[in-house]
């Protein structure tokens, strides 16, 4: 692997771990209100 | 391997990845997350999202608005799972046409695996957390949808038959049925209707688009109608559907579901949708650069049906207010 290909995949995982902690953050919210929603 | 170069709007700071390089490399790129959410087709999603959140406002009933937006979001979800299976089974058609052969698979940005991972798991979450959060009745209808869409569209008709979008048109016609059983539990005459609408829109709407990227199919060996029967016959089916949608987009009105407001709607736009389809039917141009009334049908096709179910929430909230 060159160092760029390592910079890329580097960059990307980093991208994705991101968009994914967004997701599961917005997720966790969303659960929380279901539950609320469906209990009253 | 993935093909990290064909993405010059994403990956322009990876440019100095240059094509010797890219030949001797061997190490399989991650997808990036711009190509998972293209995988989704988030253009035909805008039309599902909104006539399904359509279905949901004119529901008779109650939804909180926390548990509505979650019905939409599945929705959305469980067409964009449907999108990426379709892509992940269509990769080598969808390379030999123009207009797909730079999607994420067929320009080799990501592994196959991916798509099909990425498109299972979002189809499954769609459908739990739809029924979670409102009833399992509009789960299954957004399950049906699904797998409609992959195995009876995608696996079975479109290779097969020049009919492909006639029937497997029915996948896109759901969303107005599950926003209103997201509601109700049930489903209902205006649902229905509605669902009819979309589903006699369909063939018009593909055809249109279909005459004028008809190489396009042909290469792909994809049996649309202009490849197998010609552009007269499929001039002819375009306005023969469009005669019977128009039944379609008036039957709300005539059967008293709905008020003035949808019905002159209806009465206006898909007098100007037949009218061009009227003029695509009468033409005779087989130069697919002098399609110029193809294309303002394809996309005046789009419009109408933001027209029509925006009329119908209007005319909901008028007339049941």
């Amino acid at each position: 692997m060159t160092p760029e290909e390592q910079r890329i995949i580097q960059a990307r995982q980093r991208s994705r771990a991101k968009i994914l902690a967004l997701i599961l953050g917005g997720l966790a919210i969303l659960f929380y209100a279901i539950t609320i929603a469906k209990m009253v | 391997m993935t093909n990290i170069e064909q993405r010059p709007d994403v990956l322009a700071s990876e440019a100095p990845l240059l094509m010797s390089e890219r030949a001797a490399s061997s190490v399989p790129m991650p997808a990036d997350w711009r190509d998972l959410l293209a995988l989704t087709k988030p253009r035909v999603l805008t039309l599902v999202v909104f006539t399904g959140l359509c279905g949901l406002l004119i529901a008779p009933g109650h939804i909180s608005p926390v548990l509505g937006f979650t019905a939409i979001l599945c929705i959305a979800l469980g067409a964009g799972a449907a999108g990426a299976l379709n892509q992940w089974y269509e990769v080598d058609r969808d390379a030999k046409m123009k207009r797909t052969a730079q999607r994420p698979l067929p320009a080799g940005r990501m592994e196959r695996d991916t798509a099909l991972h990425f498109g299972v798991g979002l189809a499954c979450f769609s459908v739990l957390l739809l029924g979670v959060a409102t009833n399992w009745f509009a789960a299954a209808i957004l399950a049906v949808s699904i797998l409609f869409y992959v195995f009876v569209y995608t696996i079975w008709l479109k290779p097969r038959t020049a009919q492909n979008i006639v029937i497997g048109g029915a996948a896109g016609a759901f969303p107005p049925m599950i926003g209103w059983a997201a509601v109700t539990g049930d489903v209902a005459a205006l649902p229905i209707a509605l669902f009819m609408l979309i589903f006699f829109w369909t063939p018009p709407h593909f055809w249109a688009l279909a005459l004028f990227v008809r190489m396009d199919y042909a290469n792909a060996g994809i049996p649309m109608l202009p490849v197998v029967a010609g552009e007269v016959a499929t001039r002819r089916q375009i306005f023969a559907y469009t005669s019977i949608m128009a039944v379609a987009a008036l039957a709300p009105v005539l059967l008293q579901l709905t008020g003035l407001i949808y019905g002159v709607t209806a009465l206006l736009a898909t007098g100007v949708f037949a009218a061009m389809a009227l003029q695509v039917g009468l033409r005779r141009e087989d130069d697919p650069t002098r399609m110029g009334p193809e294309r303002r049908l394809f996309k005046y096709s789009v419009l109408y049906l933001f027209l029509m179910f925006g009329a119908v929430v209007i005319d909901h909230w008028v007339y049941a207010s």
